[in-house]
């Protein structure tokens, strides 16, 4: 390059695009499995997809979820299944995002969000309850007055983060295996995923996964 | 007589003084220093906003953009933080040189500025004056003087500190400066050698046309050696191991906070912008441009302009330059930046003789060159060979 070489790289330098973000107005797009703030989904008629069995709570290395479950009052059933997620608590001064409880829950009701610009001031707000965590009528994450949504962030969650790991199973790469979620229905299948492959249980065949459709459970 | 003496004493360049002292001139010579200091520190911070901006450019991302259109009130916003900041006072520091040193900084740089020629004559009540503050015989001394009070202000600074890396960056600090003021001067004796004349007024006068700049009269090299040596000097990247944090914390301003450091802080870029200031003045006609309706031939406009472009170099040189280490420093001063110094000036000497003397210099101490590129390396080998004979000593003790 000789002496003066750097000079010509620094002076080219200031004609290309700034790479700032001009935060926090705008903001850079996350990946999709982002790790972020936790919501409880519900089916797309509104029940609660949390069935209180506690695995979360039992697979969090952190020990930040605390699930109590209750049985589901029979004239006004919460969540499609016997037991309910009664108590659901996690404090977020502890949880290390790692998702383990996202894979643990066997109906999805636990995922994340993309939100990690959590502005509590003190201890009580970082416990976030259930009625924090559930998703509201719409399906989408709820705006708490210390969280920084703007218009549009709540697009971007993903609640079927976990639901698109094929479950362990190679024969089920591919084929929608979620439940429909409250707001935005059954998502597609990933990109490069093939959804029009015959499933495999059409034929004799031992199938391992949950693949049943949600309205099954009525 | 006493009259006389004064009206001597004053009957300088500046056209002010010529019909002696009465209270207009004094009227003028108060709003004049007014408003150099005012130009000066409006020069500062846009020198602060411009180097962040600049640099920021230079490496893909927006500097300060927050603080004033274009981040422009950052500077003004970072001296009020500085100002209610805690003024410490380390225990094992030297109370009163402690206090004394930033100021020791500051005054020369603000007074340096004095000299320099920012305009052609202006008429301002009546009585014709040069636009700038002093004009004195002495002239271009008068820079060599403040920048060598300077010094001690970095050497008592660190010393007045009271621990280690300040003392350490103070004398490195001290070192520098000393060694390129030497080849600051003889580039100076330069250019005083062609003008005939130390005052600055003279020096911008006598560079009336394009090819009359001293940088082309003089052949060139003054001109780089005087911006590398004043590069040295002000402890700017590349020569900025004094102040490096990777290295020395902050060198000698590491146990100053608040309004000290700021002056610190206020001082380097004031002696940034007067240098510049000089180099323009000495080697590229200062005011002096080409002769356009609005603006005329002597303007303020084309300093600025020429301004412009050494400031943007210094701050080009911080972005894309490493730092030199410092015996790599020192021997670039004295090994290569005196000697050619004192080289081109013997030639430039005998060129203002005759053209013939000229020639025979140039090329007898070409010749001679490697006479003393031998001389040098004897010195590195002998020092060598000391070295390795103490360690064999002790070896056999």
């Amino acid at each position: 390059m000789g002496y003066f070489g750097g000079f010509r790289v620094t002076l080219k330098t200031m004609l290309e695009d700034r790479v700032t973000v001009q935060y926090p107005e705008d903001k850079r797009p996350k990946p999709e499995r982002f790790h972020g703030r936790h919501v409880l989904n519900r089916y797309e008629d509104g029940m609660e997809k949390c069935i209180g069995c506690e695995l979360c709570a039992g697979v969090c290395p952190a020990r930040c979820i605390y699930v109590r479950g209750a049985d589901n009052p029979p004239e006004a059933p919460v969540s499609p299944g016997e037991r309910f997620g009664f108590v659901y608590e996690i404090n977020y001064l502890r949880c290390i995002h790692c998702d383990l409880c996202v894979e643990a829950c066997p109906t999805e009701a636990i995922t994340e969000t993309k939100l990690f610009e959590f502005s509590f001031t003190n201890r009580r707000d970082a416990i976030y309850t259930k009625d924090e965590l559930l998703v509201d009528d719409d399906g989408k994450p709820r705006d708490l007055p210390w969280e920084d949504w703007h218009p549009g962030d709540d697009e971007h969650t993903s609640a079927w983060m976990r639901a698109t790991s094929p479950s362990g199973s190679a024969e089920y790469e591919g084929q929608v295996q979620w439940s429909g979620e409250l707001g935005y229905g059954v998502r597609s299948s990933e990109d490069g995923q093939n959804p029009a492959q015959p499933h495999p249980s059409e034929g004799d065949h031992v199938d391992t996964a949950d693949a049943e459709q949600p309205e099954a459970h009525h | 007589m006493l009259g006389g003496i004064v009206n001597a004493l004053l009957a300088v360049g500046d056209p002010l003084f010529r019909d002696g002292v009465d209270f207009t001139v004094v009227a003028i010579v108060i709003a004049k220093t007014l408003l150099t200091f005012a130009v000066l520190m409006v020069a500062v911070l846009f020198m602060v906003w411009f180097e962040r901006k600049v640099i920021s450019d230079m490496q893909n991302r927006i500097g300060p953009n927050r603080a004033g259109p274009w981040g422009l009130l950052q500077t003004l916003a970072d001296g009020i933080k500085l100002f209610f900041k805690e003024d410490l006072l380390p225990d094992r520091a030297d109370r009163a040189i402690f206090r004394l040193a930033p100021y020791l900084s500051a005054v020369p740089a603000f007074l340096a500025f004095a000299i320099v020629p920012l305009g052609g004559t202006v008429t301002i009540a009546g009585r014709q004056t040069y636009l700038q503050l002093a004009d004195p015989p002495i002239g271009i001394l008068f820079l060599l003087a403040t920048s060598a009070v300077a010094v001690y202000g970095v050497m008592l600074a660190g010393w007045a500190s009271g621990s280690k890396y300040p003392l350490l960056g103070s004398v490195r600090a001290s070192a520098q400066m000393v060694s390129y003021e030497a080849a600051l001067g003889l580039s100076i004796a330069a250019v005083v050698l062609i003008t005939g004349s130390l005052s600055t007024q003279d020096i911008v006068q006598s560079q009336g046309g394009l090819l009359d700049w001293n940088i082309l009269r003089l052949g060139g090299l003054p001109f780089a050696i005087f911006l590398i040596a004043a590069t040295a000097e002000l402890n700017r990247p590349p020569f900025d191991l004094v102040e490096a944090e990777q290295e020395l914390v902050g060198g000698f301003h590491t146990e100053y906070s608040s309004i000290r450091f700021a002056l610190f802080y206020l001082a380097e870029f004031m002696n940034t912008v007067t240098m510049s200031a000089i180099v323009v003045t000495l080697f590229l006609g200062g005011p002096v441009g080409i002769d356009i309706p609005v603006i005329g031939k002597v303007s303020p406009v084309w300093f600025v302009l020429k301004l412009f472009v050494f400031l943007f170099g210094y701050v080009w040189l911080r972005a894309t330059l490493p730092r030199f280490r410092y015996d790599q420093l020192m021997d670039l001063g004295w090994k290569l930046l005196i000697p050619a110094s004192l080289f081109w000036l013997l030639v430039l000497a005998g060129m203002r003789v005759d053209a013939t003397y000229g020639f025979a210099v140039f090329f007898g101490g070409l010749a001679m060159a490697p006479v003393l590129l031998r001389a040098v390396s004897i010195g590195h080998d002998s020092a060598d060979v000391e070295h390795s004979a103490t360690r064999r000593l002790r070896e056999v003790r």
